[in-house]
């Protein structure tokens, strides 16, 4: 095993494919981000977007040697190693264990038991609402506080890198606007995050950089302050300029 | 009085019929497996028993101690070598290969121990009676089975919503992909649900090898009684079970007292009543 370097990226991504079958849903994507380092993956429905995140946690196979964590190789990896190593993702549709109470959500995400500041106490902090609804089920939580359910149980595995999918989806405007005004409070020292967000202006004011992914393919890359809009518009429905 | 004898011991077997559809209940719940060799396992566990008690000269309900560990271990490693490969969201795979490994299990037990009926001897043991008023008794025997039936489904209930190892079993029964990237590992999960059905499983073995006599090709027959029980009480509840068996044992004995010929049919149409008039079971949880 390779040393980790002192300067390797958080995450380093180098000629990434991935299939569904003989489908082929990404190919040979690459690209960096730095510890503290918020990406902005931009795209329309079935362009990439959950398929990227879904093989950088190792549900979907990467092919060897594309995927490096710390200057660590994770393709090939288990999904369990790979949260081991620091990586969590915030599902798509959030998918807690509904059966489970909001607590035991929580515990769940911390079965790693890295180190790191994250606790059930610290996640309370960050979402006061969960500590009242402690004791309940997922489905009895109003979609927002499900989403801060689902926020907390990956923090509770102290990542390093956050992978969050569609934070926004299905909520109302104003509680968008609450999740995302806890996001500085998570990211930043030292954790990175990608995200997936469908309002272009929202992903743009929260990260450093984003990436335009269209079929499986970064067609636009940039710092995200003083990103044209319009440009990104272009590259997103592939219309050429 | 003779009404209410049979309803007493209906109840206690009852317990046992909830501890071996308590393992099909469990590796069904985690896994969405049908487990069609569970009856196997009930059985091989009384054969394994009976050599065990006839090796070391040891009473069968002290062989336990040793039968539940060494099945448990072989649940643990049929499930890592073999059945893991067949976890899917299509059923069918596991539900054909836990059929093909039945098969094998009658065949291979056949050959080892011949068709020979067999029954599990408790000594002395098996005569004493309490009495607890004047026309009904009950066998010390069956009181102490079922007593150790109701603390094994309380343990395996205690276990489930009480530690840590039984939220990650239900986490992954909810969805094993998410769980995976929580870190769980799903195969080793499975691994440890399959070994503990087993050894439930495997205490059951013992309790109806004191009762009755079984033979290599009674599983099916073990099968089917863990099938109504779960089917009665009502599926992924532990507590259900339990009802489920004693109302399958009360059945049973109130058919029997009728006209002995009457025991198996009595439980095959309260079964079917069951599912006739409340599908989900008695004791369904709602799942929302």
């Amino acid at each position: 095993m390779i040393e980790p370097r002192l300067a390797a990226p958080r995450l380093s991504v180098e000629g990434l494919s991935s299939f569904y079958g003989s489908f082929q849903a990404l190919f040979g994507l690459d690209f960096d981000l730095a510890p503290g380092e918020v990406l902005a993956l931009i795209g329309a429905n079935g362009a990439g977007k959950s398929t990227l995140l879904k093989t950088l946690t190792g549900l979907l196979k990467a092919p060897p040697g594309c995927i490096h964590h710390n200057g660590e190789c994770l393709s090939t990896r288990t999904p369990a190693t790979i949260t081991r190593a620091g990586i969590a993702m915030v599902p798509e549709g959030r998918r807690l264990f509904a059966t489970l109470t909001v607590e035991e959500n929580l515990l769940i995400g911390g079965h790693v038991r890295r180190a790191g500041v994250w606790s059930l106490e610290a996640v309370y902090d960050l979402f006061p609402a969960l500590r009242a609804k402690r004791h309940q089920l997922g489905p009895q939580l109003s979609g927002g506080q499900q989403q801060m359910v689902a926020i907390g149980r990956a923090l509770m595995a102290n990542p390093d890198l956050l992978l969050l999918d569609e934070l926004s989806l299905g909520l109302a405007p104003v509680v968008v606007e609450e999740i995302y005004r806890a996001l500085p409070r998570i990211v930043g020292p030292g954790i990175s995050a990608i995200l997936v967000e469908q309002d272009i202006t929202r992903a743009l004011a929260v990260s450093d950089r984003y990436l335009c992914l269209r079929g499986g393919r970064v067609v636009l890359a940039g710092p995200s302050a003083g990103a044209s809009t319009a440009a990104i518009i272009d590259a997103y429905f592939g219309v050429s300029a | 009085m003779i009404w209410i004898n049979a309803l007493v011991q209906g109840l206690l077997l009852g317990g046992i019929y909830a501890l071996a559809a308590a393992g099909l209940a469990l590796v069904f719940g985690v896994m969405r497996i049908i487990n069609m060799a569970h009856g196997e396992v009930i059985v091989l566990s009384a054969f394994l028993t009976q050599m065990v008690t006839g090796a070391l000269g040891i009473n069968p309900m002290l062989a336990a101690v040793l039968i539940l560990p060494l099945m448990a271990a072989l649940g643990y490693g049929l499930q890592r070598g073999l059945i893991n490969r067949a976890v899917r969201s299509d059923p069918l795979p596991a539900l054909i290969m836990t059929f093909g490994l039945s098969i094998i299990a009658q065949n291979v037990l056949v050959t080892l121990f011949s068709a020979d009926s067999r029954r599990l001897d408790v000594g002395p043991l098996a005569t004493a009676s309490l009495r607890l008023m004047p026309g009904i008794s009950v066998g010390v025997l069956p009181l102490a089975m079922f007593a150790v039936a109701v603390a094994a489904l309380v343990m395996l209930h205690t276990l489930f919503y009480r530690t840590g190892a039984g939220r990650a079993f239900r986490a992954t029964a909810i969805d094993a992909d998410i769980a995976r990237t929580m870190g769980l590992d799903t195969d080793h999960v499975y691994g440890l649900v399959t070994a503990i059905a087993f050894a439930l499983a495997a205490l059951a073995g013992i309790f109806l090898g004191i009762y009755s006599s079984f033979d290599p090709f009674i599983g099916p027959s073990r099968l089917i009684f863990a099938f109504e029980v779960i089917v009665i009480g009502g599926m992924g509840s532990i507590y259900g079970a339990l009802a489920g068996g004693m109302i399958l044992g009360v059945s049973q004995a109130l058919g029997a007292q009728i006209n002995p010929q009457l025991q198996q049919l009595a439980g095959h149409l309260v079964f079917l009543a069951v599912i006739l008039l409340r599908p989900q079971g008695l004791f369904a949880r709602n799942r929302s």
